[in-house]
């Protein structure tokens, strides 16, 4: 079942650059897909239209459609704020916000006019929990968020966008900053996050992706090579550009 | 509830880009207000009247020449003073001073900025006036040049933050540059960092003469008062008028709508449309400069 | 040879440094003296009486209350209309705005603003608030010309702090489904605050310290009560020191540099909270 559908999807930039050229492509739902390929191959601005983010900078034309549960979120009239609190986003390096560790985790909540005390906990403990963050900070909730090292400042930001129940996450390579023992916890928790969620990865290494990828899709200069399931798509690329850029030819 | 949010974000919206435009608003509003209360002078006084050296309001003589020429002669003296001090200072600031005291300098030189000019007008009539007095042997302490040496005090501040930020403003690898050539620091300064820094060096000395002119209290209680025509090189010595001194001395006592009011009015606008020339020239120089670095670095 | 030319070649670095050195201490040690003087000259006339009190005797004796409390009314005044207006315009020129001519004529605007002479903003004050808005000599019209002077500083200060606050915080602010109001509001706002007061504070002190824009708008020679109203001229200090070190003779110097003394120690007193303001927040800041 497919969660997403993006249909002939193309995107340019207010200067002129081009970033996403006829994209088609089936998000499946509660399962891994990891886009991944050199620099630049528009992984990162597809992801930031999942959730209209692109909005914030200067676009100058998207066409195309990408339906969320049927949908068109590209769609003018799509209410990004209820968007935004159904896709979520984790960003390549840890921002934490100027408050403390459940300042950060309620944030969300907050400004969609959630007050109820028991609610905002629940929120905090579970999300804590589902990022494998729980026992590390549980008893410092109210400490900054700033004094929690790289790799957990990055679990805090997974445990925020979870702490809004969304249906779909986004990850922007999450553990390029991150040492193996952080980058190891987060994948960890992805393998658990897929039961419940659609989750979108845009892998910092290709063995990253080879881990994660219950889907993969290959993308080169704003062009969607591949796409297949993760295992097949390892082993066994189709496309001779795919293959080189796996074994490490170039990339 | 979510409608409710809604609404408040648009009304909050609009209020804040109501905010941004006002600058515009005000501009426009005080122009409108001093050309409305000037323009009566072109019918009222002749343009030959205007342009002549007599002012003396009493006998409706409005001759502008001695007001302008005193702004002037004011305005020179202060220059020639903050230049050389306003931009040693920055130069020493930015280039010689070690960290700490860098870090005393600053605020004190903003400290002159934030006395208030009538204190320095005060302390002009009773300390520096006599002072002046005796060491030159004139008749009066209250002249042109204690107008000059007290606006070039109050200058200074302007040019010294500028051109400061300017020079602050000069990649370190120009000056690594220099020095790996066999450069020494004060050739460094003035054959690399200044020129360097020309544009941001240029806009600090037009807004200090620009402070300079408007400059009103100060000028007020220590040049004397004297509206007569200041042209020669002794001129300096005299007492003078400036035209900011000029209305703050003489709009209290005009009945309003009268042709003298409308004169004082006539040169506020034409302060105001010095001060327009200064500040967007000035400011545009900088804006020029800003996009000349950036191609550079691009 | 080469080695007289270097010689030279530092001798003159030497002198040149030398002179720039004396030319920094002839901007500085004045301002130090001016202040140190007027402390050293006024101090014996600061008493309770002469804070307390009102002037006496055509001004010559008695204290400065008026002029003290006015001051204090019209900074407040200028407090109330500039502060919400100049905030405002620096979050719609750092948070909103686009590159385009509008922004840029916005900014030509508080430029022009800001280098408008101080009695020319007198003159304006006089045509609209006194006279066709009709609001009299008042501390309403003399505050509200105040205002629109101290507009440029507080908005390029509060901008420029605005503009320091990290573009990933709002970001992620909206990609947690936060408006942008909300993200203001929540994030940048209190992140930039203090050298939004900081700005706040440097631009009441010039108001503070104004003369020429008052004259004609809302500044008394003399009052034997305290206005009661907006709507009432007032007293202040720095026309009160302008008055009595030119309007009347025999004017006993020590109520001259009492007066002068309180003048600075007021404005400076400002200036010392914003410099402490600005190096607190900065040593705190986490980013």
């Amino acid at each position: 079942m497919d969660k997403i559908i993006i249909e002939s999807l193309s995107l340019q930039y207010s200067d002129g650059t081009e970033s996403l050229r006829d994209i088609s492509l089936g998000i499946r739902e509660k399962a891994v897909t990891v886009l991944f390929g050199p620099a630049g191959g528009g992984k990162s601005s597809l992801l930031r239209c999942l959730n209209r983010l692109n909005d914030l900078t200067e676009v100058q034309t998207v066409s195309g459609r990408i339906l969320l549960d049927g949908e068109n979120i590209l769609d003018p009239k799509t209410d990004t704020i209820t968007l935004r609190r159904k896709v979520g986003m984790v960003f390549a390096r840890p921002v934490v916000l100027p408050f403390s560790i459940r300042g950060n985790l309620v944030y969300g909540l907050e400004v969609m006019g959630e007050k109820r005390r028991s609610r905002l906990d629940e929120a905090v403990e579970r999300s804590l929990r589902q990022a494998a963050l729980w026992d590390e900070v549980k008893d410092r909730l109210d400490d900054p968020a700033v004094a929690l090292s790289g790799g957990q400042q990055q679990r805090l930001c997974l445990a925020r966008s979870l702490a809004l129940e969304p249906e779909v996450i986004l990850l922007d390579e999450p553990t390029s900053g991150l040492d193996p023992i952080s980058t190891g916890k987060v994948e960890a928790s992805l393998l658990e996050l897929k039961k419940q969620y659609t989750i979108i990865l845009v892998p910092h290494s290709v063995q990253q992706a080879a881990r994660t990828a219950d889907f993969a899709a290959f993308f080169l200069q704003g062009e969607l090579i591949e796409y297949g399931d993760g295992k097949e798509l390892f082993t066994n690329p189709q496309d001779q550009r795919t293959e080189e850029y796996i074994t490490g030819r170039f990339g | 509830m979510e409608s409710n949010l809604n609404w408040r974000e648009f009304v909050i919206t609009r209020a804040i880009k109501a905010s941004g435009y006002s600058a515009i608003l005000f501009v426009a509003l005080i122009f409108y207000f001093l050309l409305k209360e000037a323009v009566p002078t072109l019918t009222e006084v002749p343009l030959g009247d205007l342009l002549a050296v007599r002012w003396y309001p009493i006998e409706d003589y409005f001759g502008l020449l001695p007001l302008l020429t005193g702004s002037l002669v004011v305005t020179l003296g202060a220059t020639l003073i903050a230049v050389p001090f306003g931009i040693g200072t920055a130069v020493f600031i930015a280039e010689i001073a070690p960290r700490w005291m860098r870090e005393i300098l600053k605020p004190l030189v903003e400290l002159l900025g934030g006395l208030p000019s009538v204190v320095l007008g005060f302390l002009g009539i009773l300390v520096l006036a006599p002072w002046l007095r005796n060491l030159l042997d004139l008749p009066t302490g209250l002249t042109a040049l204690a107008g000059s040496l007290l606006l070039g005090g109050i200058a200074v501040p302007t040019v010294v933050s500028v051109a400061e930020d300017a020079l602050d403003a000069v990649p370190r690898a120009y000056r690594e540059g220099a020095w790996a050539i066999g450069a020494t620091r004060w050739q460094t300064i003035w054959r690399v960092t200044l020129p360097a820094a020309k544009s941001g060096v240029l806009t600090a000395i037009m807004l200090g003469v620009g402070r300079a002119i408007g400059e009103t209290m100060t000028v007020m209680m220590v040049t004397g008062n004297a509206p007569v025509l200041a042209t020669r090189l002794g001129s300096i010595f005299s007492p003078v008028r400036t035209m900011t001194a000029t209305i703050a001395a003489e709009m209290g006592e005009v009945a309003n709508g009268s042709v003298h009011y409308h004169v004082l009015f006539f040169i506020g606008i034409t302060l105001f449309l010095i001060s327009l020339v200064v500040n967007v020239t000035a400011s545009s120089v900088v804006f020029k400069a800003k996009k000349r670095s950036e191609r550079v670095l691009s | 040879m080469k080695r007289t030319f270097s010689l030279n070649r530092h001798l003159v670095q030497r002198l040149g440094f030398g002179l720039i050195t004396l030319i920094a201490l002839g901007t500085v040690i004045p301002i130090v003296m001016v202040v140190i003087y007027i402390a050293v000259e006024g101090g014996p006339a600061i008493s309770w009486e002469f804070i307390t009190g009102f002037p006496r005797e055509g001004m010559r004796q008695g204290g400065i209350l008026p002029a003290i409390i006015g001051t204090f009314y019209l900074t407040l005044g200028t407090a109330v209309f500039s502060v919400p207006l100049g905030v405002a315009a620096a979050i719609y020129l750092s948070e909103y705005a686009q590159d385009n001519w509008l922004t840029r004529l916005i900014r030509i605007a508080i430029i022009n603003l800001a280098g408008i002479p101080s009695v020319v903003y007198g003159l304006f004050g006089l045509g609209l608030f006194v006279l066709f808005l009709r609001f009299g000599t008042s501390i309403l019209s003399a505050s509200l010309t105040l205002s629109i002077m101290t507009l440029p500083v507080i908005i390029s200060t509060a901008e420029e702090s605005l503009r320091s606050v990290p573009q990933a915080f709002r970001t992620v602010s909206i990609s947690l489904g936060a408006t942008r109001w909300q993200t203001i509001r929540r994030i940048v706002l209190p992140e930039a605050l203090p050298g939004i007061i900081t700005g706040v504070i440097l631009g009441l002190e010039r108001a503070a310290g104004e003369t020429a824009p008052i004259l004609f708008t809302g500044a008394a020679f003399f009052l034997p009560r305290l206005p009661g109203s907006p709507f009432d001229a007032t007293m202040a200090l720095p026309y009160h020191l302008f008055v009595i070190s030119t309007q009347v003779p025999e004017m006993p110097f020590q109520i001259q540099y009492g007066t002068a003394l309180v003048l600075i120690a007021f404005v400076l007193g400002m200036n010392l909270v914003a410099t402490v303001i600005r190096s607190r927040a900065r040593a705190r800041r986490q980013w």
